[in-house]
């Protein structure tokens, strides 16, 4: 290191040194250039893409994200964010705005019922309840343009007929009819099939009252050559946001919960509800709805006690088979460690359905073939359903407590194990006193991150147990291997096909807050554990 | 200074795949989308346009001009059996039908979650009992078939109608019946379920007849021993509709509740057999009878399959009153966004529902047509495993799409298993507690 110098000149001349490829036209910055040009293609198409469908939040955020790069990338200072910003966009897409989303998801009533938005859902119920007349007339249909609107032209009675939703047929004078069809009118130009299939859409969605007269029925078309007669049964009116019915004379209003209502309580016919903005309900339900307030303290206890249960068994194994294939003296120690490390190469749920069949009461091998013939109904019965789910968790998860404990007894120093040696403790001591201490430091906060993951293990249950065994045919009532997250899907109807994924959102964030809070509980408690060491 | 380039080079492309996932988000769906001229194999179809020949041949097409073009959602096994009635479409009307690949069991809920998107396609196949569910999220728009509903079997028709409209064009329906080995017996003369269990019995097979059961019940399989005893799951308006109140509570339901506890405890009905052990068995010669659809007798590792001599029955009735099982009834949606409503309905009432192309379908499905001429085709007039599917479904009722039945299937699933099982030892109890809770969850969900 050479001495420091006071000339500015030359400190700017390392600096430029330093920072060369940010602009110097060396090899790294054309890579850069290159790079950061194909970069900017791809945003500006995603731009242009995003914006054809109308996409604005996509269309701001790619904006945000092509300028940010280009400014990191090509500023001479802010070096950390030239690391760290790829990390921050994966970060922002695959954990942030995922959060967000099911955060927003929980203050919505999403689910059956209630996927699309109000007018979608006006224009659905319209329609369901415009049924065809039951004499099944038609007439032949001329489509007709005036400006921009569409026009049904029909003969009745021999006389030519013009109108559009909204405007009753009426007469016009002096236009042509051929056959059974107006061949044209003044003021009107006949569509082409090219202008028809241009608004499709619109034709079929068209109902052209008859007369003034709204109990006459309306025209519509599904074909674009012959008009049915329809009969609606529930309008929409604009004006008072209302439905009526029109043979009950009911009137729906919203309920502020995404459905329209009558005074008493009843929906329309055909109902569609909405996606709206329902505020805390969802978590309101936690303490007001007894199917999910009676079995969530229930579940919590079984929860706490399979995570827990969990990790201390896979730990001890682990921790075991680790002392024993540490020692020096064993032969063909790395061909045993590979042997070990096995389960965790398969993907957990193939095992977890693997495990299903081996336990099944009658075919399966471990009844059959290992206990000879028993009749035990391990997946059935409460109890040991859950030794059962404890008893694979083990066979899944102690490879990988085998692994970090080898590691992190490899990094034991020697020096220390020698010293308590030539002091006489017993090998007992020296694994509680010295080892032990040193490993936990190592694992604990392992430990945890493999508590918070059993707490939320939803492959293994739904694998093995879909959480039962049940209790009968409420299913408002938890399964005897149901931990928070299966109840929640449960509860929330995701598994019967009716779900409710406000609800199921509602409730994982309660369930994320409450592992957030045991670790960071446990986090603290280890820290402790550091200063003892 | 080698070390930062790197980092550099590395989060460049981090940012372009980063900024190429968040493109996509606005792109068209994941599925593996194909032209239709590319999936065909350029065999020919029969048909009684002599224009339409070559399917495979884009230039053999008489269209110069296309009008348009329609998306639509087909599983694995039916886009071959498709491409004849796309060809005759683009032949005649110009307009591209592109049919997108999708695994069958994905289509319900991605068509539900596209659509409400304001995404997905044109035009779904699926299966009857969708109907309610995509009716009650908008994302079905009534079709009028009333041009066609007279060529197609009323029951078919039936099954895609709903208060009075219909919403789909059905194509094929299936459903259960008795399957017989005839290696191991060649005549069935019982006229009820316990004289054929006896008969079965006589055998001395490992099992009588296997319906599969399952740790979790299989409600659709013992439809037919249910409605035996007089306890539909839910009642019909005088329309034929079925309403959401329900029809097997009472002493129908409690005689069935008995009756398969005492089969459990028989072992001629066991949880320990599910779809697989069923089918399993019987290829192995295991058991002279199984309950089951054409989707096991005929087709890929089936019945017909493995080369053994079947014969398909009605099956007897346990209760007294005829084993109806259920009828599904396989068709076409049409998606309440699409804006090709013109075309698709065009295509879905004027070609799908022709007799050569449900022909093709039945080909690839093995499924009985909707179309009555198809029907008479003597390809499946004179297929005896057809006569037999076809003879059991001569009661058969269809299947209930309306959204309610989402609350049943689970409960009524489990509640067998639980009386086979022998887990419930009161049937009559445990099964009033089930039509409780049922009724329960279809009240709630109604709210």
């Amino acid at each position: 290191m050479s001495a420091p110098t006071t000339d500015s000149a030359s400190r700017k001349a390392r600096r430029d040194a330093v920072y060369a490829p940010a602009r110097n036209w060396g090899p790294g910055f054309i890579i850069k250039l290159v790079i950061m040009a194909l970069i900017d293609a791809i945003g500006v198409y995603g731009i242009y893409s995003a914006w054809t469908v109308r996409s604005m939040p996509i269309v701001i955020v790619m904006i945000v994200l092509v300028i940010v790069a280009n400014v990191v990338y090509f500023a001479r200072r802010a070096i950390p964010a030239k690391y760290i910003l790829p990390g921050l966009i994966f970060l922002f897409i695959f954990q942030v705005f995922v959060m967000l989303y099911t955060a927003y998801v929980a203050f919505t009533n999403y689910g059956q019922g209630h996927m699309i938005d109000k007018d979608d859902a006006i224009e659905q119920m319209e329609s369901y309840n415009s049924q065809l007349d039951p004499s099944g007339a038609t007439s032949t249909l001329t489509l007709l343009a005036k400006g921009d609107d569409v026009y049904f032209a029909v003969v009745i009675d021999g006389v030519a007929q013009v109108g559009t939703t909204g405007e009753a047929l009426h007469r016009v004078e002096g236009a042509q009819v051929s056959g059974d069809a107006v061949a044209s009118a003044p003021g009107y130009t006949v569509m082409t099939t090219g202008d028809i299939i241009a608004h499709q859409r619109e034709i079929t969605s068209m109902r052209v009252p008859v007369s003034p007269d709204s109990a006459d029925g309306t025209l519509g078309t599904s074909n674009g050559t012959t008009a049915s007669l329809y009969r609606p049964t529930l309008v929409y009116d604009e004006a008072t946001d209302t439905l009526t019915d029109t043979q009950t004379g009911t009137v729906y209003t919203d309920d502020g919960r995404g459905s329209f209502r009558s005074a008493d309580g009843g929906k329309p016919a055909n109902d569609v509800g909405w996606r709206t903005g329902v505020g805390v309900a969802n978590f309101a339900r936690l303490f007001t709805d007894s199917a999910v307030a009676r079995p969530f303290a229930e579940v919590l206890l079984w929860t706490i006690a399979f995570a827990f249960l969990s990790v201390a068994t896979t730990f001890l194994l682990g921790l075991a088979l680790a002392l024993v294939f540490n020692s020096p003296r064993l032969r063909g120690q790395k061909f045993y460690r590979v042997l070990l490390i096995l389960p965790y190469a398969f993907p957990g749920f193939m095992s977890a359905l693997l495990w299903r069949a081996m336990l099944n009461t009658q075919f399966g091998v471990v009844n059959q073939t290992l206990l000879g013939g028993a009749d035990i109904m391990w997946l059935q019965d409460p109890w040991l359903a859950k030794l059962s789910v404890i008893f694979v968790n083990l066979w899944l998860g102690y490879p990988y407590m085998f692994l970090v404990c080898t590691g992190a007894l490899q990094a034991i120093p020697s020096d220390m194990m020698e010293s308590a040696r030539v002091d006489g403790a017993s090998p007992w001591r020296q694994f509680r006193s010295i080892t032990l201490p040193l490993l936990f430091i190592a694992v604990a906060p392992l430990l945890i991150s493999s508590f918070a993951f059993n707490f939320n293990n939803f492959n293994l249950i739904f694998m093995l147990t879909g959480g039962g065994p049940t209790h009968g045919t409420d299913m408002t009532k938890p399964g005897g291997t149901d931990i928070l997250i299966s109840m929640v899907y449960r509860v929330a109807g995701v598994d019967n096909g009716n779900p409710d994924y406000g609800l199921a959102t509602a409730l994982s964030i309660v369930i994320f807050i409450l592992v957030g809070a045991i670790a960071a509980f446990s986090f603290r408690q280890t820290r402790k554990l550091e200063e003892m060491a | 200074m080698m070390k930062s380039r790197v980092f550099v080079i590395l989060g460049a492309f981090g940012l372009v795949a980063a900024l190429a996932g968040c493109s996509g988000t606005a792109g068209p769906s994941s599925a593996d989308s194909v032209p239709a001229d590319e999936t065909t194999d350029g065999s020919s179809i029969a048909s009684d346009d002599a224009q339409v020949s070559d399917t495979g041949d884009a230039a053999a097409s008489t269209c110069t001009e296309e009008i348009g073009t329609l998306e639509m959602w087909v599983d694995d096994s039916r886009v071959a059996a498709l491409a004849g009635a796309v060809a005759a479409f683009k032949d005649e009307q110009c307009v591209t039908v592109n049919l997108v690949r999708k695994n069958f069991d994905d289509l319900r809920a991605d068509f539900l979650s596209q659509v409400a998107a304001g995404e997905g396609p044109d035009i779904t196949i699926g299966a009857n009992d969708w109907l309610g569910e995509f009716k009650a999220n908008g994302v079905i728009a009534p079709i009028d078939i009333s041009a066609v509903s007279s060529e197609l079997t009323p029951a078919a028709v039936h099954a895609y109608t709903s208060e009075g409209q219909t919403y789909g064009v059905p194509y094929a329906m299936e459903n259960i019946g008795l399957v017989r080995n005839n290696a191991l017996v060649s005549e069935t003369n019982a006229t009820t379920f316990d004289e054929l269990i006896a008969e079965a019995k006589a055998v001395g097979t490992d099992y009588t007849i296997l319906v599969q059961v399952g740790d979790k019940g299989d409600a659709f399989h013992m439809y037919p021993i249910q409605s035996s005893f007089g306890a539909p799951i839910f009642e019909t308006d005088p329309g034929g509709d079925y309403t959401s109140t329900l029809g097997m509570a009472g002493d129908g339901g409690h005689a069935f509740a008995e009756y398969i506890a005492k089969l459990g405890s028989q072992g001629v009905l066991s949880v320990d057999i599910n779809d697989s052990v069923a089918k399993d068995q019987f290829k192995a010669g295991k058991a002279p009878y199984i309950i089951t659809g054409p989707w096991n007798t005929s087709g890929d590792e089936s019945f017909l399959d493995a080369g053994m001599d079947i014969t398909v029955l009605p099956i007897p009735s346990a209760g007294g009153q005829s084993a109806a099982p259920f009828l599904g009834v396989q068709g076409f949606y049409l998606s309440a966004k699409s804006e090709n409503t013109l075309l698709a309905q065009m295509f879905l009432v004027d070609y799908l529902t022709r007799a050569d192309v449900q022909l093709d379908l039945f080909k690839a499905g093995g499924r009985r047509p909707a179309s009555e001429e198809a029907q008479a085709d003597p390809v499946i007039a004179n297929d005896p495993i057809m006569a037999g599917f076809a003879a059991a479904a001569a009661d058969a009722q269809v299947q209930p799409g309306i959204p309610a039945m989402n609350q049943v299937w689970v409960p009524l699933g489990q509640e067998q298993a639980d009386l086979i099982s022998g887990k419930a030892s009161d049937p009559a109890g445990t099964w009033d507690e089930m039509i409780t809770n049922i009724a329960d969850a279809i009240a709630k969900s109604a709210q």
